[in-house]
């Protein structure tokens, strides 16, 4: 598989501070990664390294196959970090036009762009008239100029409204549908859920899992269950082997199955068992979960 | 060279203040010297013709001229100034890097930009001195009219040595107007030196330690024309001589400071996380 980043044992000292401890992950082509991790917790930095404007203290990284100088190979990356930095005093298409500039790319594919992300009928208002949703839309546009092999993003909906929220997320899955490969950081974890197929997970500065985020939710779900025979069913449930653990809470029953199972084959038996149910729900624990349990016991 | 050069006009010509501040810095003086060329009638009382004076003739001309001109160098330092701060406040500095520019590129597109006005000063204040000369002097030997054209070369070096202090003390600072400020601290630092050498040693040894300072080296290499103009009209009174040439080593040591300058611009902005 073709490799788009590569980064081995990168490390980021502010002063006494260890902002990312020898992180190494790499990124290939086709797919959607997310960076997860609390606040702080070294993804900015990450990128920030990564995208020529913060120096690395130690460990090394490469674009592509490592033979293009790092300026010259984010002419081929297309990035967002935090807020859209634009100049204020000029037009959407004058701030394109100066991104094509740097890019080296051709300033007749700014009218496509700009129309991609439904800002063409604005392109002539200055950028301080917009809203911080069309501020955030044009950085896509403008990050798309390039027709980019990547698209990074650094908390693209943060301070967004929900809906200029949906309107970025659709935007994302739109372009991961075309075969854009996409580095996008966030807090948020519903969102890196709903667009993303691999993961890395950071907690200050360290790396705690790295890979598929289906593979990251390796539990094959939980039945939440009630019956008037309470007592009985958990102690069915106890002996055999299909159920992995159970818990308890304000009368509802989980029970944590150790191998994958249909919600109707599972009612099917414990109807034959006699157990008549009033409650049956079969859940996954989402991502937020997982993510919750991995940064809390390491 | 050509990109990095168009990428900068951009950000500035497309900014209203930055057009103001130019056009005031660089055509501002040309019209000031193109009026003050012309006769003024004042109502019939008295005409007043600064020709008359002589102050137009070859080859003074280019003393004058580029000593008026250079004064009006302040209004474009505020826009070397500017131009980083606001990369600095708009945070296009680092998306500029994200873009894929390089750092040393950012410096160097500035550092052009600088040396594009520099020229185009250059070659206004050279025409417009050539053709107020034509027409006030009756010199039309072409070796007469180049005869202190040296001073152009000063009027540049000393442009693109100001305007490189005035970068690299904007990249220090990231403010615009701590910039200035600097730039005025550096003024009373210089002569605060000058004054605690003096006072320990002598003028004599203040003055060529100073000389070497900076914007003392910039103001030295046009030296101011007043006295010139007077040396002229009272030939026999010696104590008014003076040197008022322009010097190869005082050149050299302008180049050198803004070759250092630019380097440490570079310096800075490499190894600061954005």
């Amino acid at each position: 598989m073709e490799t788009i980043l590569t980064i081995n044992n990168l490390t980021k000292k502010f002063g006494y501070l260890t902002a990312v401890k020898d992180l190494s992950f790499t990124i290939n082509k086709g797919n959607v990664y997310g960076i997860l991790g609390p606040n702080g917790s070294g993804k900015s930095t990450t990128l920030g390294v990564v995208l020529n404007v913060v120096n690395r203290t130690n460990g090394e990284f490469y674009w592509f196959d490592g033979n293009v100088s790092t300026h010259d190979a984010l002419k081929k990356v297309g990035a967002i970090i935090e807020r859209p930095n634009f100049y204020p005093y000029m037009s959407a298409s004058q701030n394109l036009k100066l991104v094509c500039k740097i890019k080296g790319v051709d300033p007749r594919k700014i009218d496509d762009k700009l129309e991609l992300v439904g800002l063409l009928d604005r392109k002539d208002s200055k950028f301080r008239t917009y809203s911080l949703g069309m501020k955030q839309r044009l950085a896509i546009a403008s990050a798309l100029l390039n027709d980019p092999e990547i698209l990074i993003l650094d908390e693209p909906t943060n301070g967004l409204d929900p809906q200029g929220i949906h309107q970025i997320r659709e935007l994302i899955k739109d372009i991961a549908q075309n075969g854009t490969t996409i580095l996008l950081a966030s807090h948020l974890l519903d969102e890196v859920e709903k667009v993303c197929s691999h993961v890395v997970v950071l907690r200050k500065g360290k790396k705690l899992y790295s890979g598929r985020v289906d593979e990251m939710i390796s539990s094959h779900g939980f039945f939440e269950l009630k019956c008037q025979d309470h007592d009985n069913l958990k102690e069915f449930l106890n002996s055999v082997d299909y159920i992995d653990h159970l818990k308890e809470e304000n009368g509802l029953i989980t029970a944590f199955l150790s191998e994958p199972m249909a919600a109707s084959d599972f009612n099917n038996l414990l109807f034959k068992k006699g157990f008549i149910l009033s409650h049956l729900v079969k859940r996954k624990e989402s991502l937020e979960e997982q993510f919750l349990h991995l940064t809390n016991n390491n | 060279m050509i990109r990095l050069l168009n990428l900068e006009l951009q950000k500035l010509l497309t900014n209203t203040a930055s057009k103001v501040l130019i056009f005031i810095s660089f055509i501002l003086p040309f019209f000031v010297i193109l009026l003050s060329a012309i006769k003024i009638n004042f109502f019939g009382f008295f005409t007043l013709e600064l020709g008359e004076l002589g102050i137009f003739d070859f080859p003074i001309i280019w003393h004058i001229t580029t000593f008026f001109a250079a004064q009006f160098k302040f209004f474009f330092a505020i826009v070397v100034v500017s131009m980083i701060g606001n990369e600095y406040s708009n945070k296009t500095l680092k998306q500029n890097l994200i873009d894929g520019l390089s750092k040393k590129e950012f410096i160097l597109s500035k550092f052009y930009t600088i040396l594009f006005f520099s020229i185009v000063s250059t070659v206004l204040i050279f025409i417009i001195s050539l053709c107020i000369g034509l027409y006030y002097s009756s010199i039309d030997e072409f070796r007469l009219i180049f005869r202190g054209t040296e001073f152009l070369i000063a009027y540049f070096v000393k442009l693109v040595g100001f305007f490189s202090l005035c970068l690299f003390f904007a990249m220090l600072l990231k403010r615009s107007a701590f910039a200035l400020g600097f730039l005025f601290i550096l003024y009373i630092f210089e002569w605060i030196t000058f004054g605690l050498i003096t006072w320990k040693f002598d003028a004599d040894i203040a003055e060529k330690i100073q000389n070497f300072f900076p914007l003392k080296s910039m103001y030295k290499l046009i030296e101011q024309p007043f006295q010139r103009v007077a040396m002229t009209k009272f030939p026999d009174k010696g104590d008014l001589a003076y040197d008022y040439a322009v010097h190869a080593p005082e050149v050299i040591i302008v180049m050198c400071w803004t070759a250092l300058l630019i380097f440490l611009s570079y310096r800075l902005l490499k190894q600061r996380d954005l």
